[in-house]
């Protein structure tokens, strides 16, 4: 079992100007389950690359333990990867993949057979170790992917999108098989993945990644709770939070005529670059559907009701004197709110329902460098 | 006949194409409504004619006329073919195809790989192929002329010039040139090295994209796995690319099989250099023994249609994976 530490680690791949990974500083503890989320192209596969020594690093070092990895041969690091797309090999029986790595280290065949037994018995997988992984399907794949791994017994278990080619289905049940395997085997284990549901739901602490540069690291909740900054908050989630920009005057932030109060700590917080503006994010749960007419409310046209037995998701635009202007976006769009709604209560398409932000419940951050203000 | 009439005669060879086309279309036109079947056999029955004329015909008559003499009117059983394994001269053609076909497609091959795997990835990577690949656009008498001037052989004495690259290079290194054509057995080794030169351009083009074909993560968890570049070749290469290596040495053993330019070419038989090809082609047109000609004909089907079929047959199955 070790550590791993990114420290400054820097790639930047030739021909580009922009680091792929800009000085990435990152701990991960003994035994952690540490989940690498961002959009596509925010370089959190490079990262997981450049630990697993598949990439070469520019600036900085990798560690693992205490020993300073980042010359080192992959094989030499003592990790295990699992590949988005299962990376078996093709004329290789399921326990000759399993056992690829053990013989190749000269192992004894006795010791190979029985790690291999052992790791497809966690697995599920012993029936299949004579096929190939041809005759498999896309779930025992990904199990024979995982065993591989497992059978080696490394330090670190690396996870590069292990889930990506499962249905949706599968996805959700392998998901937690994965999470509850790495809690009983122990291994620190790095997660990368473009999904952050899946990141809230697996991981120990969450780092999040865009255009190369660490956003914020911590535990689903922190992450949920206080986002440091407005990529976060857009990010994770889901639905998506509701985020806007909007002019302060008095301590409050101007909606049209609707006014949303702001703490006099976060006034005074904003700099020169804020230029007098304040960004509010408010998740769909911390609206409060109200009657017309109530003081500082926001009417939002209905547009798509979305049921799912729990909870009803309510899928609207500004309307009124706030409509089209641009003032606020959520993960359905320029203009867009989500609002949660009773999904005793649903309210039918084209009505207008109106809001209240529930108080303390909103998320205050910086107009210009979207760093979160804490009230 | 005259130009005019040659022009006649084409153009009514393609009216008469044409209107057999027309007709075909026509009638399958009429009957589509009726049978999806039907119509098919219609469609298959020009290609069916076209070789039961052009190859089913000329292969029966071919075996029927190897059982007799050499002017093709007395049954002499299988007469032809205890001459082809039994006459000293015709057992050297059949000793030099097997020394063909049992080393051309290993060493082609060979070279082939070793080179894709070398320039893979490599930079220059197209000029590197393109020089190993050109001898493939070649003719096989082009590539002959081009290394009979290679092995060019003019007499040791002083005042004369050696005009040939090979024996040139061994006057400079201080060594007798050497008749490369003539002395046998290696003359045959000599015309084997042609067919190399210009199979190994196939292999390596066909390999390359086999070998371009693995997946990355693939060769990247070998890597996390540990191997060298030896087991990566042993575990992981060879094994992915294993179709296309048989198919690229069927069809070189099939091309070798009947090879005929080269040796016609370079040597036209002489010095111990015949193959069952060229054979074949000297008895039937040279030496007028229609029989024998037929005999060496059938031998080399026999030989090469069992090839072709394993190599329909793996083609299919790297097409499966």
């Amino acid at each position: 079992m070790a550590t791993v530490t990114f420290d400054k680690a820097t790639r930047i791949y030739p021909g580009t100007e922009r680091p792929a990974v800009d000085a990435l500083d990152l701990a991960v503890e003994d035994g952690e389950f540490l989940v690498l989320v961002g959009p596509s192209g925010c370089g959190k596969s490079t990262s997981l690359r450049m630990l697993a020594g598949l990439e070469d690093v520019n600036a900085g070092r990798i560690l693992i333990g205490d020993r300073d990895v980042t010359d080192v041969q992959p094989k030499d690091r003592d990790i295990a990867m699992v590949f988005q797309n299962y990376a078996l090999y093709p004329h290789m029986t399921v326990a000759d993949n399993m056992g690829f790595a053990l013989k190749i280290a000269g192992k004894p065949k006795a010791e190979i057979r029985s790690r291999v037994e052992e790791a497809a018995k966690i697995l599920d997988l012993t029936e299949y170790l004579d096929r190939k992984p041809k005759a498999l399907s896309g779930g025992q794949r990904q199990r024979v992917a995982m065993g591989r791994a497992i059978v080696r017994q490394p330090q670190v278990f690396l996870m590069d999108e292990p889930l990506s080619n499962l249905d949706a289905k599968l996805r959700v049940q392998t998901r937690t098989q994965i999470a509850s395997l790495q809690r009983r085997l122990g291994v620190t284990t790095v997660y990368v993945t473009h999904d952050q549901t899946e990141a809230l739901t697996m991981g120990d602490r969450i780092a999040v990644l865009k255009d190369g540069l660490l956003q914020q690291v911590g535990t689903p909740r922190d992450m949920y709770d206080t986002p440091a900054n407005v990529f976060v908050a857009g990010f994770i989630g889901s639905p998506a939070m509701n985020l806007g920009t909007f002019s302060l005057a008095e301590g409050y932030a101007q909606l049209g005529s609707t006014k949303i109060s702001v703490p006099r700590t976060a006034v005074t917080a904003l700099g020169a670059d804020d230029n007098a503006k304040i960004t509010i994010g408010f998740r769909p749960e911390s609206l409060d559907v109200v009657p017309a007419g109530t003081p500082d409310s926001i009417p939002v046209l209905v547009n798509i009701v979305e049921e799912l037995g729990s909870d009803a998701f309510v899928y609207g635009e500004l309307t009124g004197e706030l409509g089209s202007k641009g003032l606020l976006h959520s993960g359905a769009g320029e203009d867009q709110v989500i609002v949660r709604v009773d999904p005793r209560k649903v309210p039918a398409k084209g009505e207008t329902i109106h809001v209240t932000i529930r108080t303390g419940e909103q998320h205050l951050f910086h107009a210009g460098s979207g760093l979160r203000i804490d009230a | 006949m005259d130009i005019a009439t040659k022009f006649l005669t084409m153009a009514l060879a393609i009216l008469i194409f044409v209107a057999v086309v027309g007709v075909i279309l026509f009638i399958a036109g009429r009957s589509e409504r009726t049978s999806g079947k039907r119509v098919a056999f219609l469609f298959l029955l020009p290609t069916a004619i076209m070789l039961t004329v052009g190859l089913l015909y000329p292969a029966v008559r071919t075996i029927f006329y190897s059982f007799f003499d050499a002017a093709g009117t007395s049954f002499i059983g299988l007469g032809n073919y205890e001459t082809i394994f039994g006459s000293a001269e015709q057992l050297i053609v059949l000793r030099n195809t097997a020394i063909w076909v049992l080393i051309t497609p290993f060493v082609a091959t060979a070279i082939g790989l070793l080179y894709a795997i070398l320039v893979d990835g490599a930079r220059g990577e197209g000029p590197a192929k393109a020089l190993i690949f050109l001898p493939m656009a070649i003719s096989f008498v082009a590539a002959s002329v081009i290394w009979k001037f290679v092995y060019a052989f003019r007499p040791d004495q002083p005042n004369v010039n050696q005009i040939g690259l090979l024996n040139q290079i061994l006057v400079w290194v201080g060594l007798p040139p050497q008749q490369f054509l003539i002395s046998t057995p290696f003359n045959t080794l000599f015309l084997i090295v042609v067919m190399i030169w210009i199979q190994a351009g196939f292999a390596m083009t066909i390999l390359s994209a086999s070998i371009k074909a693995i997946p990355d993560d693939v060769i990247e968890a070998a890597r996390l796995d540990g191997v060298n570049p030896f087991e990566m070749f042993r575990f992981v290469t060879l094994p992915a690319i294993r179709p296309s290596v048989v198919v690229v040495m069927t069809t070189i053993s099939i091309a070798t099989l009947k090879v005929f330019d080269i040796v016609r070419t370079m040597t036209g038989g002489q010095f111990d250099t015949s193959v069952v090809a060229n054979e074949f082609y000297s008895q039937s047109f040279r030496s007028d023994n229609q029989g024998l000609g037929a005999a060496l004909a059938v031998l080399l089907f026999v030989l090469v249609v069992p090839i072709v079929v394993y190599n329909v047959h793996q083609l299919r199955a790297s097409e499966a994976r």
